[in-house]
């Protein structure tokens, strides 16, 4: 019913825009000027067409079922029912109309059943009267408004940059959504475990939280030394370190190659290479961590009298570096190629070789873009889960021995949240928690980066 | 005395040839103006001069260019070396990210020139007067390069070619993206330094190599249609191309 409405209020913003640009050329041939090409005439009457739309059916969305609710429940009032019991009652109609309903249906709720459909009903076909004739109503209006000196170019900008301006606002919106959605549970976490024991506690052993019942009062003594998060802070931040070890190294020195050094056939082949690297899922390189690296790693060590984890923090860091190597290397490259020519022609003009002028003028050049690229790649190893989950082992062991298992922050949340959890307990509150924390981590890096390349870019342009 | 000797070059873009069997000598301590309108091959050629067309992959030259009786094409020549001994300045001012000490200081510290922080700033006051730029920089040598005016910028460019002494400075348009009293400025520095270098300039404006030359060679489609001293070329010209490009009638 809403598909045929819309497609047809769709059909409707078609033929507006072809009667206002017709309107236009039939103006056009009486020898008149127009103030604007004639698709600007079609515009805009498709314009008077899709704002009355979009606010009918903005409003009905709104009211309608507030409006139905009321009509339904309304059989029900004076009987002394109870709010609960009301939204009860309408929880059951609603699913009993959709034939969805398994437990006792009583006549009374059959009625109020067929009611609602009954006032669904209306509802959708006057929708679909009114929208029709308001939008009709409105387009004639603006067809016979439209003149050769009428303005269409200017309101025609204006809608196009309050969409733009939308679209934009959306990514923003979510961003604090986003926020607001972490920052209650992180409060009320903090409520019970202090701000204190979290960040500076050692001891990081959520499971001790199962055992209490939640039918006993919390007791936020029985948390002392479970909540503490720097095992998991430093796990995170060592397993990334070890990330970029291998991920700097190695993605500079290909992008270097790749821009300065390759022919372009090289180039050419070697760069989308590369870059399937960058879109094999993580969950992958989760597979190849836990079963071929981080056994290896661990017969290795056995065969030199190590004492190797099968789950180590060095296996999940190098695969979660040669996960990030794409990401640094092709935006390397890119910055690298950047460089204008004109820098490298004087130094070759100076006698310098391909090297000199790499490690003198192109690099320094390059820094800013290179930075941004590194920096940007500590964000992904901060914030990778799949390998760490997979790889580097859910005990958070306070370590710094590459060889024996860690946990980070991701890898606890995902632990966490896995299975029934009570919201409104404090362990899956920790998830929140850990949650607040990463995006402030990632937040700080990120103003970081934009620092840095904002400050070199200006001494080097 | 014939610095540089130019025999048969031939020079090709892919398959395209761009100049042909140029034959040219340029004197020691004199300025060279090469003219020619736009695509005549002028620019090509001076990059010839040290090797800066091995830079471009599909760029090949062919012939003998000798510089003091030395064949550059040949197998054995160090372009290293070559480049030390020609400098060039570029048509846009391409001073590095640097600051301007590290712009004058980088041709002689990748050469070993200096020995110490002395001879250094030594060598970069020298090439700085030389250029006619030091008493304007020498309190900010330590800031970016790239915060000088155009026309500073390119001295700058000029005291980092003269920085490691080179015996010829080719120059690529050196004013074409510079104002009227920059370019002043700049065809002044050139009179003074050919007392110590040979120095080659490509330009589009006849005026500048009249001003400026003592010898010019003029380029057309890829071919030198005529060389000579200044002097005769734009008072009485051989070749009626020449003629005519001279006076205006096409270019």
């Amino acid at each position: 019913m809403n598909l045929i409405l819309f497609t047809f209020i769709v059909l409707l913003g078609f033929t507006s825009y072809y009667f206002g640009r017709k309107k236009a050329y039939t103006i056009q041939s009486s020898n008149k000027r127009l103030t604007a090409l004639p698709q600007f005439y079609g515009y805009y009457l498709a314009i008077w067409c899709a704002i009355p739309a979009f606010i009918i059916f903005s409003l009905w969305a709104i009211f309608e079922p507030t409006i139905v609710k009321l009509l339904v429940l309304s059989d029900y009032s004076n009987q002394g029912y109870l709010d609960d019991e009301l939204n009860l009652i309408y929880e059951k109609t609603k699913s009993l109309s959709r034939g969805q309903f398994t437990g006792e249906i009583t006549p009374f709720i059959e009625a109020s059943a067929e009611k609602y459909l009954s006032l669904r009903s209306i509802a959708q076909s006057s929708k679909a009267v009114i929208v029709l004739s308001i939008i009709i109503a409105s387009v004639a209006y603006a067809y016979k408004r439209i003149s050769s000196n009428s303005r269409t170019r200017e309101p025609v900008e204006k809608f196009l940059n309050a969409v733009l301006f939308t679209a934009s606002l959306a990514a923003i919106l979510t961003t604090v959504g986003i926020v607001f959605s972490l920052i209650f549970q992180t409060i009320d976490f903090f409520k019970v475990i202090p701000l204190f024991d979290f960040v500076f506690g050692t001891h990081w052993y959520p499971a001790k939280a199962f055992v209490r019942d939640s039918s006993e009062a919390l007791d936020p003594s029985m948390y002392s030394d479970t909540f503490g998060a720097v095992p998991i802070f430093a796990g995170t931040f060592f397993i990334a370190f070890i990330a970029m070890c291998v991920a700097i190294p190695i993605g500079l020195m290909s992008g270097i190659y790749l821009a300065e050094y390759a022919s372009s056939k090289v180039r050419q082949y070697a760069k989308p290479l590369i870059e399937i690297l960058a879109g094999i899922p993580t969950v992958v390189y989760g597979f190849f961590a836990a079963l071929t690296v981080g056994p290896f790693l661990k017969e290795l060590g056995t065969s030199m009298g190590l004492e190797v984890s099968a789950e180590s923090a060095l296996a999940a860091g190098g695969v979660m570096g040669i996960m990030i190597i794409p990401f640094i290397s092709s935006l390397s490259d890119d910055v690298i190629t950047s460089v204008p020519q004109s820098l490298r022609d004087g130094s070759y003009a100076m006698g310098a070789t391909k090297s000199e002028t790499i490690k003198r003028v192109i690099f320094p050049a390059a820094l800013p873009g290179i930075v941004g690229s590194i920096l940007l790649g500590v964000s992904r190893a901060i914030g990778e889960t799949m390998i760490v989950v997979m790889a580097s082992g859910l005990a958070a062991n306070l370590t710094l021995n590459p060889l024996e298992s860690t946990s980070t922050i991701t890898a606890q949340i995902v632990v966490i949240l896995i299975g029934d959890q009570a919201f409104g307990d404090p362990k899956t509150q920790a998830a929140f928690a850990l949650g607040m924390s990463l995006f402030l981590v990632t937040l700080c890096l990120n103003i970081v980066a934009l620092r840095v390349v904002k400050k070199y870019r200006e001494k080097y342009e | 005395m014939i610095k540089i000797k130019a025999k048969n070059v031939d020079v090709f873009y892919g398959k395209k040839q761009a100049l042909y069997n140029i034959g040219l000598d340029i004197e020691e301590n004199q300025v060279t103006a090469l003219i020619g309108p736009s695509g005549c091959g002028k620019s090509t050629f001076l990059r010839c001069l040290n090797r800066m067309n091995d830079v471009i992959d599909i760029c090949r030259v062919k012939g003998e260019i000798l510089i003091n009786d030395f064949n550059i094409n040949d197998k054995s020549c160090d372009v290293v070396r070559l480049r030390e001994k020609i400098g060039m300045v570029f048509q846009k001012p391409n001073p590095f990210p640097k600051t301007l000490y590290e712009n004058v200081s980088y041709g002689p510290t990748i050469h070993g020139m200096a020995q110490s922080k002395q001879e250094m700033d030594e060598i970069v006051e020298t090439s700085l007067k030389k250029a006619a730029l030091w008493e304007e920089v020498k309190d900010r040598l330590h800031e970016p390069g790239t915060g000088l005016s155009g026309g500073q910028q390119q001295r700058l460019c000029i005291a980092r070619a003269i920085s490691v002494r080179p015996e010829v400075i080719l120059m690529d348009e050196p004013c074409s993206a510079l104002d009227p009293i920059a370019t002043a400025q700049i065809e002044e520095l050139i009179d003074e330094l050919k007392k110590e270098h040979t120095i080659i300039i490509v330009t589009h404006s006849m005026a500048q190599a009249a001003r400026v030359s003592q010898n010019t060679g003029f380029f057309h489609l890829g071919h030198l249609i005529e060389h000579g001293s200044t002097d005769k070329i734009f008072k009485n010209p051989d070749n009626t191309k020449t003629q005519d490009y001279i006076t205006g009638r096409f270019g």
